[in-house]
């Protein structure tokens, strides 16, 4: 895909994140939107998958680590191919296999369950060692909140995947600067993320995570990466698209009601047609 | 006297089942050389990754591991392999239902000197609260072997306890040469009409000690049951020495609540007999050598005794 149809496929991936939230009356908006450009580039240029093969052993992986994301995940996988984009309107439903965090058992295209924060940066590391010991070209890619890096075990997976050399391992950081509780500052940030990566020993990137050429040259330059592990720390707007969203806490985990997801819809409308 | 420890079977099996199987990986915490994985990392130093101490990461990186084929077997001492990282257990390898083996060594108060802090009484029930996951405890080290196989032939999650202090062998010697281990499966080691003594892991031979001196010495007459599987236990065999027997009683290196006594107390709740749990009461361990503790709080074959004498009538 060219630039302007990526950005449009994520202006698609937007709307769709909205409708699912706005169907589930519940969910994680906020921080979905803001890491759109991300998961439309992870899943329509950089990773090696096929929808029609989600088990292929040789696929790229993806981890999401920040599990609440889940909205967005699951729009860029329906859009991708993976299961219709008409069931993402069955988020979070009684009985629906598109469940509230990333469910490997139930939903194609998941390569691990997720949601406890800190827990997907390792099992991404298990990954990526597999691939290592197999001597298999797959690469692995993790997307980690900016406020789930105050947990303790990231910093223990980022040691591990620096002291073993894991250059087919690429973190993503979405730092939106806004957590549940408050900015990071009011809370307990964990900034500067890419000094703190690059003393576990990854090569460390700090881009715009809702430019899409930036995001093409970060991941290609974590692909050029050999011996250390790339960390990309992709600065964001929370909220990215729908205008009251956009940097407000208050939309990390709640869904619009019917006029605020009207407006949200337009919004997004409005910048698909300038696209 | 001491036998072999069950860590020291389970570091041992690991190295077998690592010739034959290309797809077992081991992971330590920094504790190879007291969870005897320490073996496995000589032999095959390729698919040993010690994570350091970070209990946490090594159990997702052990989820990571399994969803591409491999068979990951995790060590640690039992309070940082059920306990530091509960909820990794259940939330990367329970919940996703991920191939891997916890092999947790030093569970109990026979840890010893260590003391409290060191001394897990509470893994099994931890472990038996997550969906799907099997839970056993060998109660010596041909058991241990045999469990460790049985382990990586099932598909699913696992969590063993291993000791490690050493007791006389339970079974006799050639035992499982000709026999698989039966993952849920109880044996009934010696028989009795008075009631039934169910134990699990590491004094399982002071039950049947204390079974055979107790009718010795005028009774009662105890059957003893060996429980290597706490989670799925064996229904059938309890509720048959229940209803044979007519009280039951458990002994466990574990608190008296949430493990082997509790799942006892759910197999025969439908049909009921009088249950009477021995093991930990509600408080934490101590420092001193193993046996004393063992003796201390009753859990070898006179302290075992006592509590027979005591409550079956």
């Amino acid at each position: 895909m060219d630039f302007t149809e990526l950005k449009r496929m994520a202006n698609e991936v937007r709307k769709s994140t909205l409708t699912s939230v706005y169907y589930a009356k519940c969910g994680h908006p906020g921080g979905s939107l803001g890491a759109c450009d991300i998961f439309t580039y992870l899943f329509f240029e950089e990773l090696h998958i096929d929808p029609k093969k989600p088990q292929d052993p040789d696929r790229d992986r993806f981890v999401l680590s920040k599990g609440h994301c889940a909205p967005g995940y699951y729009s860029a996988l329906a859009h991708r191919g993976f299961f219709p984009v008409e069931d993402l309107k069955t988020l979070r439903h009684t009985g629906s296999y598109l469940q509230g965090h990333p469910d490997m058992k139930h939903i194609p295209g998941v390569d691990m369950s997720s949601g406890s924060l800190g827990q997907g940066i390792s099992a991404a590391v298990g990954m990526a060692l597999a691939g290592k010991l197999d001597r298999k070209d797959y690469r692995v890619y993790t997307l980690l909140g900016d406020g789930e890096s105050e947990e303790g075990q990231v910093w223990e997976a980022a040691m591990f995947a620096g002291n073993h050399h894991l250059d087919n391992l690429c973190v993503i950081v979405d730092w939106n600067g806004l957590q549940i509780d408050g900015t990071l500052d009011e809370v307990n940030s964990p900034v500067p993320l890419d000094k703190k990566f690059e003393a576990f020993g990854f090569h460390t990137l700090l881009i715009d995570g809702n430019d899409m050429e930036a995001l093409a040259k970060a991941f290609a330059e974590a692909r050029e990466t050999k011996g250390v592990p790339t960390a990309i720390v992709a600065k964001t707007v929370k909220g990215k698209g729908v205008s009251y969203m956009e940097n407000a806490c208050e939309w990390h985990g709640k869904a619009p009601g019917e006029d605020l997801y009207k407006v949200g819809m337009a919004d997004l409308e409005k910048i698909g047609a300038a696209l | 006297m001491s036998g072999i420890a069950t860590r020291e079977a389970y570091g041992k099996t690991l190295v077998e089942l690592g010739k034959e199987h290309s797809d077992i990986v081991v992971l330590d915490a920094d504790l190879a050389n007291a969870t005897k994985t320490q073996y496995f990392k000589d032999a095959f130093p390729d698919r040993f990754f010690d994570c350091g101490i970070a209990e946490a990461d090594m159990t997702g990186i052990a989820a990571g591991l399994s969803t591409c084929g491999k068979v990951p077997f995790m060590s640690s001492f039992a309070m940082f392999a059920s306990g530091r990282n509960y909820e990794q257990v259940r939330n990367s390898i329970g919940y996703p239902g991920l191939n891997v083996k916890i092999g947790a060594t030093h569970g109990g108060i026979s840890v010893g000197e260590d003391g409290a802090t060191h001394q897990c009484l509470e893994d099994f029930s931890l472990m038996r609260g997550i969906p799907g996951m099997t839970v056993m405890c060998p109660s010596d080290a041909a058991e241990a072997k045999a469990m460790t196989i049985a382990a990586y032939e099932h598909e699913g999650p696992v969590y063993m306890r291993f000791s490690r202090f050493g007791v006389p062998e339970v079974h006799a010697e050639g035992h499982y040469n000709n026999k698989k281990f039966e993952i849920g499966r109880g044996e009934i080691l010696r028989k009795g009409t008075d009631a039934a003594i169910v134990a699990t892991g590491l004094p399982v031979g002071a039950a049947l000690e204390a079974a055979k001196a107790l009718a010795a010495n005028g009774g009662p007459d105890c059957m003893v049951i060996n429980m290597p599987t706490i989670k799925p236990i064996d229904r059938e065999l309890l509720q048959k020495a229940a209803a044979e027997t007519g009280e039951i009683v458990t002994v466990e290196e574990h608190w008296i609540s949430g493990g082997l006594g509790s799942a006892v107390l759910e197999a025969i709740a439908e049909n009921p007999v009088p249950v009477y749990r021995h093991g930990i009461d509600d408080t934490f361990g101590e420092s001193g050598p193993a046996a004393e503790l063992l003796h201390k709080y009753g859990l070898d074959a006179e302290g075992i005794a006592a509590f027979v004498k005591e409550h079956v009538k």
